[in-house]
């Protein structure tokens, strides 16, 4: 099997641990994986993002936010370091749909670690592409990591076109207007899923919109803190 | 792609002709794009097709069954199939169709006089140059120009590209790198100072490549279908071009089929040669430098140690020793390493070294350099400026770069990555200026290989055949 990123042959090693079970095969190799940041030591306990503080300067000025205050806290997985950029670039940009593949083992295992205190109950909702947006990609990225999680995920929001986030400035992101509407009211908790937590800002519009269609509570599972 | 640019109506034929493009490479509205497909100017065609139970990618030629991938459409509600191979020329898959322009074919000016280079050719390059525009002026299929390193190759072209301008033919000189692409373009832009001429390579500003006279790498030839009478494909042996099958397909695809291909290698690949054994591929040898000068031939020096030596980032005797005792000190010295691990590591020992020898005299001095390296455009200037006195260096100054006066180093010249051709081109770093035209190879390995040995015997064949 050849690495899905840099398409150079995965060679196992054989340990103790495989020699007599056979183990899945990986789809990245252990040079690209070691590329891969994941985060970890000191972190704000609301979004993720590397701190020593428990809570960061920008989640307690969020809490301030009466209405944008929405989601009881995220958890990413990884840091946006070149090689991250790199992967997404390919597979949201291109519309490489096979190199989420990579997330798999790794969204699913960090869905377990956090949030398994949630119970079948809860309901996965991924971040809408706009229908321009689906258009040039084809697929939803956010529905492709959903797919990945034990529980139930439904498409339950819409999102109204606008500029890309990415080419927005930190103020222009904060200060927009809900792109988001909602085709159903809800009544279970909900995982929010996205690929990037930058600002918080989309996470935000969209939990407010569910929260005033009766969501009790909502969460945000992101692949990376931007 | 630029949405944004408007074109006149009846300029589209010089916008699409000879293009294989998606419907988002082009910058029309839907109406005008809809009324060109009902008057068959644009032919739609299946992008991946199955073709005896494997699919093949009609831009890319790729047929590996790892580099096909599927996804779910959210459109069609359906799963396609597509190409991971040119991804990165954006995303063909089977609900989108490839686009080629059937409608009027552009005429291309005829120029009187482009030519505005005022140099002139040794005879040796007179030679080879002749040949092109020979080939250029009868139409001939394909003919191979098999110059040593540092014969001046792309001066040779000009009365080529000169030709093919005054009969009106369209040309594409197409490069496996893009640091070619961006050092050659400038050159032709002084040498044809009348022609339009773009640039093409991954990132480049102009992406139109519209011009009768296009610089491109051979990547962005996949947008091309029978658009050039006149491809020149330099460095053919160069990776990536002969390790990866979809661009030799590119190329062969991007001409008319009436059209000449000039290809330019310095170290003909087996298959080359076999074909130029067997008289089916014309060639002519260039043996001489243009300073006249034969090739530095390499040496071989066996080093016990080497593997464990560098394993453990120390430097072996036998080169220590070697630099002791250099014949000519004053020059500067290229270190190539197999690795890029190596490269970045080696450099302190290397510093200590070279500080305690008395050839630096500071740790600045010094400095190593791969294809990853950020700076390393500016550190290969450096170095040309004689700033840098030692670079060590991966794979990727092996060809394409001139430094008048060096002495070249292998290390561990057995490593796989060193192949005959790398080998080759290497060793012809070495000796490019007249002021000083010899200088050392010093290959160092652990066992010859065959490639070791193959080199020296072709480039002592190749002084042969120049006469030394």
């Amino acid at each position: 099997m050849d690495c899905i990123v840099c398409q150079s042959e995965i060679i196992m090693q054989i340990t103790w641990a495989n020699l007599f079970q056979l183990s899945l095969p990986r789809p990245i190799c252990d040079e690209c994986a070691a590329g891969l940041k994941l985060l970890g030591g000191k972190q704000c306990k609301k979004c993720s993002r590397p701190s020593i503080e428990k809570i960061c300067s920008d989640c307690l000025w969020w809490e301030q936010q009466e209405e944008m205050n929405t989601i009881e806290f995220n958890h990413s997985i990884f840091s946006y370091n070149e090689k991250m950029k790199a992967i997404v670039a390919t597979w949201k940009y291109r519309g490489d749909y096979v190199l989420g593949e990579i997330f798999r083992d790794y969204v699913s295992k960090a869905f377990r670690e956090r949030f398994s205190f949630l119970g079948k109950e809860s309901l996965a909702v991924p971040i809408p592409l706009s229908g321009e947006r689906i258009l040039e990609r084809g697929f939803n990225q956010a529905l492709q990591l959903c797919e990945f999680l034990p529980i139930e995920h439904a498409g339950i929001l819409s999102r109204i076109h606008g500029e890309k986030q990415s080419k927005k400035t930190r103020h222009e992101r904060i200060t927009s207007e809900n792109p988001f509407f909602i085709k159903q009211p809800i009544n279970k908790a909900v995982v929010l899923v996205d690929d990037i937590y930058t600002t918080g800002t989309t996470l935000r519009h969209a939990a407010q919109l569910l929260k005033q269609h009766g969501c009790p509570t909502v969460y945000a599972f992101t692949l990376i803190r931007g | 792609m630029a949405n944004k640019i408007t074109i006149k109506q009846d300029e589209y034929h010089l916008h699409f002709a000879g293009k294989l493009l998606l419907r988002r490479e082009i910058p029309l509205d839907d109406t005008a794009f809809k009324q060109l497909l009902a008057t068959k100017q644009f032919t739609p065609l299946k992008p991946i097709k199955e073709k005896n139970f494997h699919l093949h990618c009609e831009r890319c030629g790729n047929e590996k069954s790892s580099l096909f991938g599927k996804f779910p459409c959210t459109q069609c509600e359906s799963t396609h199939v597509y190409c991971r191979k040119c991804i990165e020329m954006g995303r063909v898959s089977e609900c989108e169709k490839l686009y080629l322009w059937t409608g009027e074919k552009p005429i291309w000016p005829r120029h009187e006089s482009p030519c505005t280079w005022e140099g002139s050719l040794t005879a040796a390059q007179q030679k080879a140059a002749d040949r092109i525009v020979s080939a250029i002026r009868i139409n001939e299929k394909e003919t191979l120009i098999w110059a040593v390193c540092g014969a001046g190759k792309t001066e040779m072209l000009f009365p080529g590209i000169t030709e093919a301008l005054i009969c009106g033919k369209r040309v594409c000189l197409a490069t496996p790198r893009a640091d070619v692409v961006k050092e050659l373009y400038p050159r032709l832009q002084q040498a044809f100072r009348a022609v339009t001429i773009q640039a093409l390579y991954g990132g480049s500003l102009d992406k139109a490549g519209t011009a009768q006279l296009i610089v491109t790498t051979t990547h962005q030839l996949l947008r091309y279908q029978e658009a050039f009478d006149v491809i020149i494909i330099d460095e053919i042996d160069a990776f990536p071009f002969h390790a990866d099958p979809s661009l030799p397909y590119a190329a062969n695809r991007a001409k008319k089929s009436e059209s000449t291909t000039v290809y330019l290698t310095a170290t003909p690949r087996s298959k080359q040669r076999k074909r130029i054994q067997r008289k089916q591929l014309p060639h002519i040898f260039v043996p001489l430098r243009f300073h006249g000068k034969p090739l530095p031939v390499p040496k071989a020096k066996m080093c016990f140690s080497l593997k464990r030596d560098l394993q453990n980032l120390t430097i072996p005797k036998t080169i220590i020793n070697w630099l002791k005792n250099r014949k000519n000190p004053g020059r500067q010295l290229l270190i190539f390493t197999p690795t890029i691990m190596l490269a970045e590591k080696l450099q302190k020992p290397f510093e200590i070294l070279l500080l305690q020898t008395g050839l630096l005299h500071s740790a600045k001095q010094l400095q190593s350099v791969h294809a990853q390296d950020p700076d390393r455009g500016i550190k290969v200037q450096a170095f040309r400026e004689k700033e840098i006195v030692a670079l060590i260096t991966t794979t990727i100054l092996e060809r394409g770069v001139t430094f008048p006066s060096v002495d070249v180093v292998i290390l561990d010249a057995g490593h796989d990555v060193f192949d005959e051709a790398a080998l080759v081109q290497i060793a012809g770093r070495a000796g490019r200026s007249p002021d000083d035209p010899t200088g050392e190879v010093i290959l160092f390995h652990q066992g010859k290989t065959e490639a070791i040995h193959e080199a020296i015997t072709s480039i002592k064949e190749m002084n042969k055949r120049g006469g030394f």
